[in-house]
């Protein structure tokens, strides 16, 4: 089973006390952009096989977003951090980095 | 090929079952196809098997990374049905269930189509109407169902409680040639016909490169080394996405796990399929006597080919309440298998940014009861170029904004 540790309440949270959000730091593009990048923000997805960075809510719990990296080939958990942010900070890269050395940030 | 019949049984018992051929051959692959298909599932199987079938292209391999129908195909819970909402969903579906009627026959292999009914409960007023409305447009695509009462639910599947505790069944829609087939029969059965046909099925070989010159692409890299082709189907189900960066794309697919589980053996209870939306749960007895129990997909991005266990939990607590006689069965295997999910719950049969690449994918949770439908569009799009069944389905369809809304119809994984 899929634990998180919420990084707003500290709770390590179980699977079903939280709901999936998808990608994160997805980024946005709204009117005015062109077809190509609109279409790629809104369905295309790299749905990688390997280290992924997404979005959980804490919802059974305080009820926020926060982010998470995690192998989606294994399910192993490398660290939360908090939603605030438009890029994996450098410890969660470091914790990527020691269990996936081969594994760069694209 | 020899043919299978009871006239061949008869021969063989007389000589000790010595004289049966290899299914399917297991060559060394070409340097040259002028199709590849890759990953020998149902839908890639049966993309060969109407390449050849239809169009008399015969030139055709079909790589796997594992072994043939180890993926979804040989995973899944075996409903097929075509009650769907949509036009282009009905028809490609509908093709598809037709087809199967006569597979057996077709293939000269048993695949136990077994079109014993398939029910799907109406639990909440919602539901009601939205079933009567898709029985109302299934009749005006052809599609044989009927919103039935639930006096009739009961008499058509006596263990089920009717009366709730939670949520009472107020009727159902039935599609009476609904059914279930042997899902590794339909598998063997078309890698046997296509083998016979002339054409590769390449086991235990990976393909892990997409060779493109000028935007086209001319061949594949594999475990086995590099191998031309003219033409290329991706057709490998939870791992389009990571094909698809292969070849220099990307698609709207995400990948996630879809788990099943059947019990011990019991005495025959039910002889149709009954599917929960509302509680989310399904069920059918197997030709065995298993019970055999699907529930929902997990919704993160999975590629474990493992289930979770509150899953479980929640399917088999939904069914116990709408099938109570099932509250001590023991269950004696569980699944998972790994399905590309896309927004609009529909499919994709397409050409990609690729040229002389095309992609089928996107099935999900319900590609089972589509594979002879989808095999047979699927080959006339590469034939062809394009293919009435398959039109509707085109990866622009998420540009464009034409989306095929199914995500009620498959609201639950089956
Ligand atoms: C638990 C469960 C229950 C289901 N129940 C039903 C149901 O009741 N009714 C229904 O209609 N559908 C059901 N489905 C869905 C159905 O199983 C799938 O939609 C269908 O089998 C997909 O077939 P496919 O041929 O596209 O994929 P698969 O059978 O998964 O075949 C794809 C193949 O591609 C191979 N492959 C992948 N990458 C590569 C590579 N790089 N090189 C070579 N080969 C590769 C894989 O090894 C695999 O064998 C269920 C699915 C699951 C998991
Ligand atoms: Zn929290």
């Amino acid at each position: 089973m899929l634990t998180f540790q919420c990084p707003y309440c500290g709770v390590q949270a179980c699977e079903t006390e939280l709901a999936a959000g998808g990608e994160a730091h997805l980024k946005r593009f709204g009117p005015g952009s062109s077809d190509d990048d609109f279409e790629g923000y809104l369905f295309l997805r790299p749905n990688v096989k390997g280290v992924h960075f997404e979005r959980w809510r804490h919802a059974m719990g305080c009820g926020k977003w926060f982010l998470a990296a995690r192998c989606t080939a294994t399910l192993e958990v490398f660290g939360t951090y908090p939603a605030q942010t438009t890029e994996p900070p450098a410890d969660i890269i470091a914790a990527i980095k020691a269990r996936r050395p081969d594994w760069s940030l694209t | 090929m020899r043919r299978y019949s009871a006239f061949a049984i008869a021969r063989e018992a007389m000589r000790h079952h010595l004289g049966w051929e290899r299914a399917w051959k297991s060559p060394v692959p070409k340097a040259r196809y002028d199709v590849i298909i890759v990953g020998a599932g149902g839908h890639g199987l049966a993309t060969a098997y109407y390449l050849g079938k239809n169009f008399g292209i015969r030139n055709v391999a079909v790589i796997e990374k594992g072994w043939l129908g180890g993926g979804n195909t040989g995973r899944n819970t075996t409903i097929i049905r075509s009650n769907y909402l949509q036009d282009p969903s009905a028809a490609i579906y509908e093709k598809a269930r037709s087809l199967y009627e006569t597979l057996s026959q077709d293939l000269n292999y048993n695949i136990m189509f077994s079109p014993r009914g398939v029910m799907m409960l109406a639990q909440t007023e919602h539901e009601i109407r939205g079933y009567q409305r898709t029985a109302h447009a299934n009749a005006l695509q052809g599609v044989t169902t009927e919103f039935i009462s639930r006096q009739k639910v009961k008499e058509l599947c006596p263990i089920i409680n009717i009366d709730g505790p939670r949520y009472p069944v107020l009727g159902a829609l039935w599609q009476p040639r609904g059914g279930t087939a042997r899902h590794d029969a339909v598998a063997w059965g078309y890698a046997r016909a296509c083998s016979d046909m002339g054409m590769d099925i390449i086991q235990q070989t990976e393909v892990t490169g997409v060779r493109r010159e000028g935007g086209r692409v001319v061949g594949v890299d594999t475990t086995k080394g590099h191998i031309a082709c003219d033409k290329l189907g991706i057709v490998v189900a939870g791992h389009s996405g990571v094909m698809a960066e292969r070849a220099g794309f990307r698609l709207p697919i995400e990948s996630v796990a879809l788990q099943a589980l059947v019990s011990e053996p019991i005495k025959p209870v039910m002889d149709v399929v009954v599917m929960a939306n509302t509680v989310h749960g399904y069920m059918s007895q197997s030709d065995k006597g298993e019970m055999v129990i699907g529930g929902g997909a997990d919704n993160y991005n999975n590629y474990t080919q493992r289930g979770s266990f509150q899953h479980v939990e929640e399917t088999v607590r939904a069914l116990i309440e709408t099938f109570p006689i099932i509250s001590r069965l023991k269950m004696l295997r569980w699944w998972g298998g790994i399905v590309d999910m896309t927004g609009d719950r529909s499919p994709i049969i397409s050409k990609t940014p690729v040229e002389g690449v095309f992609v089928n994918c996107g099935w999900g949770t319900g590609g089972f009861k589509a594979i002879p439908g989808s095999g047979w569009a699927m080959a006339e799009l590469m034939a062809k170029g394009h293919a009435p069944l398959a039109d509707a389905f085109s990866l622009d369809r998420f540009r464009e904004g034409r989306f095929i809304d199914e995500s009620v119809a498959a609201g639950v994984a089956h």
